[in-house]
């Protein structure tokens, strides 16, 4: 049943008593919704839920897999061109990866009601909003180690939650995604290692990549706290476990260690141990440059939507012939069994 | 510091256990004939892995982008055992032989090396080229060097896969709509001159009996197959000769310089590095 026909139900019924009986309906759906959230059990697709939390999970999951399927570009940009046939094997399986990551997403944000189509439609039209960071250009094949080591890293620190997340379909769905970002992540450390321990242009194109992807990485948790505002009623759901500035400062913490082993530096003079906290302190972020991508501003902002809807402009014809192709079959077998 | 997992992402696919690094650090060493043959077999999957590859984010739905990188993926890897293999007889690594030979030095043939073009296109393209392997691997299975009989064993298993990829495309264009009929027909048109090239005997094939498999063997078997599938299809095979110069040497193809430009250009920025 699509959300619309549960939000929409009460008002098509014939009388009151009907009407009643679905707001004791609701209202028994409520508690029960009530103690699985307390429980910190899953709500699935056939439960009873709030309209809000359908919402605000459709949001959560549509834009995770609009991120998946613009993420292919920057990354598919270098697999032409990537130096040697490994690595190029290596990409491929990756993007092929982040594509399928989108389907499973896709198809879990159907349970909730939402076709596919419409998802689709979304991001087309540009209303639907998907990560930032993917508008920043991949310039050399060090960013293509950069992206894998922070932005998938970064996708890790958030999705490693979400496993737990109330709705059963997307944290079934995040268990298997987190499994291979975290060899994409790896294979992401395993670049820019070469690189860094490669000749001088080598080692300096890595250290580029980072400086580039560093800020932008860490602002894919979202905005700080206290303007993040969907985040508190997501937790209270217990579709998000921790809040932005928590996923980041976690972030952090795990990055130090590993580029002290890379070879390579964090772009943050501030970046400093603090004895009194457990954790490391770093410097502000450009939140301004944030929201302004966000807006659409982005470096490749409009390339990226561009490039989408070329590809969905120009394959219009092989979905149509497909569609027609498999109503003739049903078709044909209609006649057959008529027969 | 800690990863979540050590698992590979690029792990070969169950079967027959055979991988580029293998095929590098065995005993078996190509003799240069067969090393000249495995490298213009590899030469084909990989410019086709290179073509297809250019698919991924542009494919007509979702699900295509992630056959069409599956595809190249395989193609790639086949490519990477060939390349491994040849590279044994002169001391080459795959990479050597991918990014550092000059277009003359390439043997692929050209109906691989054709621009992608729409869909219907490379659906044609793919048609062709796997139907062809297919025939080819089934044979060279035989093969009386045990390394290029591995190889094609386990490539059989993934181009079985791709051709059905192709076939039922075929099917879904030739009979889907006018349009996609139109548009199916027309990339068969504009490849089709290039399928002689696939059964023409090239030096060094004629020079190593049961090694190789002999190009001209295949030819009617696979054409029957081809014309089979493509009148099932509702579409006609285009009533053409072959293209002149079909002897895979690149003195006739404009194409192949422009791919291994982009290919190699950032191996070639940095000579002798490693990545």
């Amino acid at each position: 049943m699509s959300p619309e026909n549960h939000q929409h139900a009460p008002l098509h019924l014939a009388d009151e008593s009907d009407a009643a009986a679905a707001l004791a309906e609701a209202e028994s759906g409520q508690n029960r919704f009530d103690e699985i959230i307390a429980e910190d059990s899953r709500v699935e697709p056939r439960d009873w839920m709030p309209e809000s939390y359908r919402k605000s999970l459709v949001r959560q999951v549509s834009q995770h897999a609009h991120s998946e399927i613009i993420g292919m570009q920057p990354e598919g940009n270098w697999i032409s061109r990537a130096p040697s046939l490994k690595r190029k094997a290596i990409l491929i399986a990756k993007v092929q990866d982040e594509a399928g990551h989108g389907l499973y997403l896709y198809s879990a944000a159907e349970t909730l009601g939402r076709p596919r189509e419409e998802m689709y439609d979304q991001l087309y039209s540009g209303k639907a909003k998907y990560s930032s960071i993917f508008n920043y250009p991949a310039r050399t094949w060090a960013d293509i180690g950069a992206i894998g080591w922070l932005v998938d890293g970064a996708a890790i620190v958030n999705q490693v939650p979400l496993c737990r997340a109330s709705y059963g379909p997307y944290g079934r769905a995040m268990v298997r995604i987190c499994k291979e970002e975290s060899f994409h992540q790896r294979q992401g450390w395993e670049i820019l290692y070469s690189l860094s321990h490669g000749t001088e242009a080598q080692h300096q194109m890595a250290q580029e990549a980072v400086n580039r992807f560093y800020g932008p990485a860490l602002q894919m948790f979202g905005p700080p706290d206290g303007d993040s505002p969907n985040s508190q009623q997501s937790m209270a759901w217990k579709i998000k476990r921790f809040t932005n500035d928590e996923l980041r400062q976690r972030f952090v913490d795990m990055l130090v260690p590993q580029v002290e082993a890379l070879g390579l530096t964090l772009p943050d003079p501030e970046l400093k141990w603090n004895e009194e906290r457990g954790h490391y302190d770093f410097g502000d972020l450009d939140w301004d440059e944030f929201f302004a991508v966000i807006k659409g501003n982005g470096p490749l902002s409009r390339q990226r939507l561009e490039h989408y809807r070329k590809a969905r402009d120009e394959g219009a014809w092989v979905r149509e012939a497909a569609t027609a192709y498999a109503n003739r079959q049903s078709q044909d077998q209609a006649a057959l069994i008529g027969a | 510091m800690s990863f979540a997992s050590h698992d590979s992402a690029t792990r070969q696919s169950q079967g027959e256990a055979i991988t580029a690094e293998e095929i590098a650090a065995s005993d078996a060493k190509a003799d240069d004939a067969t090393a000249r043959y495995a490298l213009l077999l590899g030469d084909d999957a990989l410019i086709l892995s290179q073509r297809l590859g250019a698919w991924v984010s542009r494919a007509p739905e979702l699900e295509e982008d992630v056959a069409l990188a599956n595809i190249a993926l395989d193609l790639l890897g086949h490519a990477r055992f060939l390349l491994t293999y040849a590279g044994t007889a002169w001391g080459k690594s795959e990479d050597d032989l991918a990014y550092f030979r000059s277009e003359e030095e390439f043997r692929s043939c050209r109906l691989v090396e054709q621009e992608n073009g729409d869909f219907g296109k490379t659906i044609a393209r793919q048609l062709i080229f796997s139907f062809y392997q297919h025939e080819l691997y089934s044979r060279l299975v035989n093969s009386t060097d045990t390394t290029l009989a591995a190889i094609a064993a386990k490539a059989l298993k993934e181009v079985d896969y791709h051709q059905d990829h192709a076939a039922q495309w075929i099917l879904r264009l030739g009979l889907g709509t006018e349009e996609s009929a139109r548009r199916v027909q027309a990339g068969l048109d504009s490849v089709w001159s290039y399928v002689e090239e696939l059964f023409t005997d090239v030096e060094p094939i004629t020079e190593l009996g049961d090694i190789a498999v002999l190009p001209s063997s295949l030819r009617e078997a696979t054409l029957a197959r081809l014309h089979q599938v493509i009148e099932q299809a509702g579409l006609s095979i285009p009533d053409m000769s072959g293209a002149h110069g079909a002897d895979r040497s690149g003195r006739h193809s404009e194409q192949r310089g422009l791919i291994l430009a982009e290919m190699q250009v950032l191996a070639r920025q940095h000579p002798g590095a490693t990545w």
